[in-house]
């Protein structure tokens, strides 16, 4: 079994009109003993920035710790807010350099521009291959399920309640076909003036 | 010793004796993107022509449908990628930057000699570890130039190459029609129908031809030049209406607005006191 279902995850990230999604399944078990109904996946790294780490649990929370490490000396240089595309740079950047022994996580960044409010998405590859996209990315055990779910519910330029319901669904339908990630979920939808972090009912089995 | 450290410059080992040992006890690593790629480039008469499929994969899973494999190096070079998606990612955003001192430390245009001679002893190196096969094409006081090169660090300077899993499909394309000083449309057409041959018969090769176009003085990159797979339109429509996710909390956060710029008024009016 790959190292990368061992404890679980599901996590996807949408664009809608002037907003992002991000979207991650609840769950932390080790291999089919769930431990943890309420586990974190998706860490707040900016007031319009969020990033969701699926992969070994402990690699998860290495890898958020280390990122908002060095986001605060970015902060403390710069005295101003970093933006997603920088952000992305900066993941890249630490996967990269553990290339021959890599963190067992596989990154998805979510967030506005903090100046223009501009919405942006991307995803990385566990050695950090940036992936920039226009409609949505997806990364966890369950990745085929949502590309499956993604591809037939999304639409462009969603307003953000409409956004909520598309990924929502995306979310739980995919993960109810995945016996390691599930049992509820979380969305965050960032919007230029408000975060709105909903946690959703899903099957707990 | 110091409060804070940056991060240390090259390749950290720490995670390896871990992760060899999660290896060994069964556990497998999973796979990064591939762009099990076409990409090609050829000499016509007045420069270069480069294309690129978009496709990336992981395993079977197609990840992007529409990535960028031709990377900006210089002004007047650019380098087609294949192989492991983050190596040629980062190889060339290395030796992008290698290159932009190097112009300002000689204050000449760089030479695409000196970026294969740069890419090759980094590759070589890495004795092919570093899975990178690359597109080297660009034009400079010596005129156009274009170079295949390998992982390991060899390197071919030819007027037409090929490289990825599409480079057979590619360069049978090539064998069948290139010929000597081309005209700048004869020359796109070819790189046009050697990437669709391997986006149509090479499975890690998909979606779009992308092409750049490099001269003397001017670059020319087209993205999407064609588009071979266009999607559909759909008919029907899945939304899910507004409510239909059954919530068990929400909680807003309000974002408190950004201080764009500060502005100090000087009192010279009085004060409204009516």
């Amino acid at each position: 079994m790959s190292i990368m279902s061992y404890n679980g995850a599901a996590i996807m990230a949408m664009k809608g009109k002037e907003c992002v999604a991000i979207a991650a399944d609840r769950r932390f078990g080790i291999q089919a003993q769930t431990i943890n109904t309420q586990f974190d996946k998706i860490f707040e790294m900016g007031p319009k920035l969020y990033v969701g780490l699926p992969g070994l649990a402990t690699d998860v929370q290495t890898v958020a710790q280390r990122l908002k490490f060095r986001l605060n000396l970015y902060e403390l240089k710069e005295n101003r807010n970093i933006k997603p595309k920088t952000f992305l740079s900066m993941v890249s950047n630490l996967l990269y350099s553990r290339r021959f022994g890599p963190y067992f996580v596989e990154p998805v960044i979510a967030g506005l521009d903090p100046k223009t409010s501009e919405p942006f998405i991307a995803s990385l590859d566990l050695i950090g291959c940036p992936m920039i996209t226009e409609d949505f990315v997806v990364s966890g055990t369950c990745s085929e399920q949502m590309y499956g779910m993604c591809e037939t519910l999304y639409k462009p330029d969603q307003e953000p309640d409409d956004l909520f319901e598309t990924i929502s669904q995306c979310l739980l339908n995919a993960v109810d076909r995945d016996a390691v990630s599930g049992w509820g979920g979380v969305v965050y939808i960032i919007e230029k003036d408000k975060v709105t972090k909903r946690i959703l009912k899903g099957r707990m089995d | 010793m110091a409060a804070v450290e940056g991060p240390m410059p090259g390749f950290s080992f720490e995670n390896c004796i871990r992760n060899r040992h999660l290896e060994k006890i069964g556990h497998k690593a999973p796979t990064a993107y591939k762009t099990g790629t076409t990409i090609a480039g050829i000499i016509y008469k007045d420069g270069v022509v480069l294309g690129a499929d978009t496709r990336a994969t992981e395993d079977t899973v197609v990840a992007d449908k529409n990535c960028s494999k031709i990377h900006y190096l210089a002004d007047n070079m650019y380098c087609c990628g294949a192989g492991t998606a983050a190596d040629t990612e980062m190889t060339t955003q290395m030796i992008s930057s290698q290159l932009e001192l190097h112009k300002l430390n000689t204050g000449r245009k760089p030479r695409v000699a000196t970026a294969n001679r740069l890419l090759k002893q980094m590759l070589f190196r890495y004795q092919g570890h570093i899975s990178a096969a690359l597109v080297l094409g660009g034009v400079d006081v010596t005129g156009p130039h274009l170079y295949s090169i390998h992982p390991h660090g060899s390197t071919d300077k030819l007027p037409y190459v090929t490289m990825g899993s599409g480079s057979l499909a590619a360069m049978a394309t090539f064998e069948d029609r290139f010929k000597p000083n081309m005209e700048k449309d004869e020359a796109m057409k070819l790189v046009r129908d050697a990437i669709a041959a391997g986006i149509f018969n090479d499975l890690g090769s998909g979606s779009n031809v992308d092409i750049c176009v490099i001269t003397k003085d001017k670059v020319e990159y087209l993205r999407p030049f064609d588009e071979a797979n266009i999607k559909g339109k759909r008919e029907g429509n899945y939304g899910y209406k507004r409510g239909s996710t059954a919530v068990v909390s929400t909680e807003v956060k309000k974002i408190p607005f950004e201080v764009v710029a500060t502005q100090v008024v000087s009192g010279t009016e009085a004060m409204d006191t009516a």
